[in-house]
């Protein structure tokens, strides 16, 4: 349980950090660590070298506005979770959040890194779909955004080039007349959700739903018309339940089906509640 | 104060692995202590073997258990999930760290003594930095924030029940002693 030997460095500037994972063949990047290090220390991951972007300057820089929340890659979960204007802005971030593991993960790691970690269990990649967010990205040839939809290509797989670091994250603001929802079920509170689902119903009818834990990869599905008692079913056209130790397929097309219509009505009465407001 | 743990002399590179040997400074319980380790050396491992301090204990070694929990600038976190070498420039506070100048126990050890808020003491130390911190945070808890300030640690003997009096406990002593510096 100790992480194979690795070089190690820690630049101080974005440049700096781009050179190095362009220079060192099979480098992998830390932010946070607590995706990470546990891979290391079962020795599921090995990188030759690990850059530490966590002194890089300017990465620890959370921006919101009326537009949306721009998240940096070194804000930790818990500081996006405690920060009022992001909550307002999009409620389904604090909503979301504070599934994310326990107050002492969400300490250290970060919601950009958990993002780009891609992996399907993880609440944070599905926000950022539901929301049709995106995620910057700059590597030697310069930056690019990617959208949400783009991002996750596979099992812990993400869209970015090895040589490409995840310098924020992008989540829309939450439209007037919109309104979200999230539910999870854990087998125990802080623990990877058996099931997670994240919705968002907008003003004139659209409905957009997010599923965590069902396969491979986090997926969205468009339930825009469909009564919320029927959706999880409409919806589990386009999802493969897995089972595994911790449920059955069978058991996580049901948590499908209550949960879908749980945050379903959950969004659509926030989404009444901040009409009634406006 | 400086520990001198002479780094300066030893090879930069470990005579086993040919690993080069990071000097690193750490700051704990307000001690600077100079090392020299591996990149991969875990916090954790730095702590115990480095530095001597056994009180932080090493439980599942991958973040879910709670054992190791340390403060970092005053924040749980798993020591586990952190590398020695990134944990520069943070004041690591260890259970050590939780006694009074003294020497007798703060007042989250002093709940937990009195409640009987441990059996064989392995997950303690995590709890004890967890429960300080989160009293830090909210001074006064609920029955239902003392359960939520202590789910992510695990203790095997107890049946928890316990250590969330303790953690109630350890919110009253907290004040009596609040009250007593003031008088």
């Amino acid at each position: 349980m100790k992480p194979a030997p690795f070089v190690y460095h820690r630049p101080r500037t974005l440049d700096e950090a781009v050179a190095l994972l362009a220079s060192e063949p099979d480098a992998k990047v830390m932010a946070g660590g607590q995706s990470l290090v546990p891979l290391l220390s079962m020795r599921l991951a090995g990188p030759a070298t690990i850059v530490d972007v966590s002194a890089v300057a300017g990465l620890a820089t959370l921006v919101v506005d009326d537009g949306g929340v721009r998240v940096g890659a070194m804000v930790r979960h818990a500081d996006l979770l405690a920060d009022p204007d992001a909550r307002r802005v999009q409620p389904l971030l604090g909503a979301a959040l504070a599934h994310v593991a326990h107050p002492t993960i969400r300490n250290r790691g970060t919601t950009v890194g958990s993002i780009v970690h891609a992996d399907a269990a993880a609440e944070m990649p599905v926000v950022l779909a539901v929301l049709e967010g995106s995620v910057d990205v700059v590597g030697p040839h310069g930056g690019r955004t990617i959208a949400a939809a783009d991002l996750v290509v596979g099992p812990l797989e993400s869209s970015l080039a090895p040589d490409e670091i995840a310098t924020s994250a992008w989540f829309p603001a939450l439209a007037p007349g919109a309104g979200v929802g999230f539910a999870e079920i854990a087998r125990r509170r802080g623990d990877y959700a058996v099931v997670g689902v994240a919705a968002l119903v907008e003003a004139g009818g659209r409905a957009r739903v997010g599923y965590l834990s069902v396969g491979d990869v986090p997926t969205v599905v468009d339930v825009t018309g469909v009564d919320p008692a029927d959706a999880g079913e409409a919806a589990l056209a386009h999802l493969e339940p897995g089972g595994d130790v911790h449920a059955s397929a069978a058991y996580r097309a049901q948590l499908v089906r209550v949960l879908t219509a749980r945050v379903l009505r959950e969004a659509e009465a926030h989404r009444q509640t901040r009409q009634g407001a406006a | 104060m400086r520990v001198p743990t002479d780094p300066q002399t030893g090879p930069q590179t470990d005579s086993q692995t040919g690993e080069y040997l990071h000097d690193v400074r750490l700051r704990v319980n307000g001690v600077v202590h100079d090392l020299r380790v591996p990149a991969r050396r875990l916090l954790s491992d730095a702590l115990r073997h480095d530095l001597g301090l056994t009180g932080t204990h090493v439980g599942c070694e991958h973040g879910v258990c709670g054992a190791c929990t340390v403060l970092v600038d005053g924040r749980p976190a798993r020591a586990c999930l952190m590398l020695a070498v990134a944990s520069v420039g943070a004041e690591i506070t260890t259970v050590e760290g939780l006694t009074r100048p003294d020497g007798s126990l703060g007042p989250v050890q002093q709940a937990f003594r009195e409640c009987h808020g441990l059996q064989c003491g392995f997950c303690t130390p995590g709890f004890l930095t967890t429960v300080h911190a989160g009293l830090e945070e909210n001074p006064d808890p609920t029955h239902e924030e003392a359960r939520e300030m202590i789910g992510g640690n695990l203790c095997r003997c107890t049946g928890y029940q316990n250590i969330v009096r303790a953690v109630e406990r350890a919110a009253v002593l907290r004040r009596e002693t609040a009250d007593g510096d003031r008088a």
